[in-house]
């Protein structure tokens, strides 16, 4: 299980309040997308469930415990950008986490548990479809490929939470169309709750069993710093789409196109939706 | 075409690499030979048979008081005197640097101090050291250290402090421990920098040496060099000074090999 309670949160920096009451309750296996535009406060958001910050009133619990106020191994993360390490290959990035897991001191497995984490790694690998990369460095692979590492390095953990912040937003349609079919398969398979923060509605709707839209009610430059943003929409995917099940539909076709370049949710939905 | 467009071919840039270093030899010779035409006895730009004759006096015949053969001797206490200074910084600036480019405390503690420090000037410090610590060994090393360690030093907490921090998020999220995260994230892509840090304070580490050596020593290439300026022996002092040029060049191309060797993906983009 791993329900996700937000209860009253806000954030603020010094004057400037940026999230005012979120309040919400993220059930176990859901798939969150958290769309808005620009400056909405849903990276801070995120930022809020990974532990990177703290809010400065209210709280979040996950299965009932309040959050540990910095990132652990209950929540994988995949961002836009600098997920791997450019450092170890494709094979050193999945093995990480069990060497940080079962070497408390050197960080690294010798023997025996070696070859038992390198086959879940080389498992994994696969799964993500990078087989036969295992040797390379991250700067050989092409983005879209360093998001599937990133999404494998992460999963190897195990998470109860995975938090993904616009992690196929610099990725081209035709990647991007893949990669979805991958994050797809993996939310069945894998028991995991997913939060994504994303740009593209196409995305948000063609991957989550629900849509959360950020935004700012007053946004005029004098309110600007008084006020915060907060959740605007909450709509669940209809049917709704349950973890662990086939998908039998396409939902892509009935989801509708945004105007070219707007992502602002409340531009593109109207009441009733 | 535009000038900013055009490239030199494979031979015109090994010509050109070449010209500079051709033109001062035929300048310095050319200056030479006017010089020595006019006055044979000319000890100011010695010719290039007097400079190998004085290579050969040094390097291959043993001094005739001592039966050591000096170019060997001062080649070697210099470069022991550099490298037990060099290795002493390169450790505690790689500790030093990566304590404070990773914890804010010890940041808050160290940083201002560091960059205090860093501004004092070594060699005025060079009598202090000579007073404290004698007139032997120490006392140079501790001025080559205290001349290069801050500087490698705040370069490592640099490339440390632009790591992405997503990195490290992501380190924590793996189930790291900030010693785990500082073993196997931030150091191996520290070192890469650590050996170009050393490469770029080579130079001031040969000038401390350098220093350090004329004014209180028995041996060494400094000693040496600031030893024979009294009889003017521009063919000793030019030898020694191209010698050292030479051994700063192979320790610098040397550097470089060992960090793309060791670190293949340092040389790679690095934006992953």
């Amino acid at each position: 299980m791993s329900e996700i309670v937000i209860d009253d949160v806000w954030k603020e920096y010094g004057d400037q309040i940026v999230l005012e009451k979120i309040s919400l309750t993220i059930a176990s296996r859901s798939f969150v997308a958290l769309v808005g535009p620009s400056g909405c406060g849903k990276t801070t958001f995120l930022r809020l469930l990974l532990g990177e910050e703290a809010p400065t009133r209210g709280k979040i619990t996950l299965d009932g415990r309040p959050l540990v106020a910095e990132p652990d191994a209950d929540r994988g993360v995949v961002f836009q950008r600098y997920s791997v390490f450019p450092h170890l290959t494709v094979l050193g990035n999945v093995l990480l986490g069990r060497e940080f897991q079962h070497s408390k001191f050197k960080a690294r497995l010798m023997g025996a548990k070696r070859r038992v984490a390198i086959e879940e790694a080389r498992r994994l690998i696969a799964e993500v479809g990078l087989a036969g990369t295992e040797d390379k460095f991250p700067a050989a692979l092409s983005g879209g490929m360093q998001q599937r590492l990133a999404l494998a390095q992460a999963l190897i953990m195990r998470p109860k939470v995975l938090l993904l912040d616009e992690p196929f937003g610099a990725l081209d349609p035709g990647i991007r169309a893949e990669i979805h079919e991958l994050m797809k398969r993996l939310w069945h398979e894998t028991k995991v709750t997913v939060v994504m923060v994303t740009h593209d509605m196409r995305e948000a709707f063609t991957l989550a069993t629900r849509v959360i839209a950020f935004e700012r009610p007053r946004d005029r430059p004098e309110e600007r710093e008084r006020y915060g943003a907060t959740l605007s929409r909450d709509i669940d995917i209809w049917p709704p789409r349950v973890a662990g099940a086939a998908i039998n539909l396409d939902w892509d076709d009935l989801v509708f196109e945004t105007e070219p370049g707007r992502d602002d949710p409340a531009l593109a939905l109207q009441p009733g939706d | 075409m535009r000038w900013i467009n055009t490239r030199p071919n494979k031979a015109t840039q090994l010509a050109l690499t070449l010209l500079p270093f051709v033109l001062l030899l035929i300048a310095y010779a050319a200056g030479s030979s006017l010089r020595l035409a006019e006055n044979p006895n000319d000890k100011l730009l010695p010719g290039l048979a007097a400079l190998g004759d004085a290579l050969n006096r040094m390097a291959l015949v043993p001094d005739p008081r001592t039966g050591e053969n000096l170019f060997l001797a001062d080649t070697l206490s210099s470069l022991g005197r550099l490298l037990a200074a060099l290795g002493i910084s390169t450790i505690a600036a790689l500790i030093t640097g990566m304590a404070v480019g990773m914890f804010p405390y010890v940041r808050s503690l160290f940083a201002p101090f560091i960059a205090v420090v860093s501004m004092v000037p070594p060699l005025a410090l060079l009598p202090i050291l000579f007073i404290v610590m004698g007139l032997g060994e120490t006392s140079k090393i501790a001025l080559i250290v205290i001349g290069v360690t801050p500087a490698m030093m705040r370069d490592i907490t640099y490339r440390v402090m632009e790591l992405p921090r997503e990195q490290l998020t992501k380190a924590q999220t793996l189930g790291g421990s900030s010693w785990q995260i500082a073993l196997r994230v931030v150091l191996p892509q520290t070192l890469p920098r650590l050996l170009t840090g050393l490469k770029l304070q080579l130079g001031p580490a040969w000038l401390f040496l350098i220093a350090a050596e004329a004014i209180s020593s028995d041996s060494g290439l400094g000693y040496r060099i600031f030893l024979v300026r009294r009889y003017l022996s521009m063919d000793m002092i030019f030898t020694y000074v191209a010698w050292i040029t030479i051994l700063a060049v192979v320790m610098t191309f040397a550097l470089d090999r060992l960090r793309i060797g060791l670190f293949p993906w340092s040389i790679e983009r690095r934006d992953a």
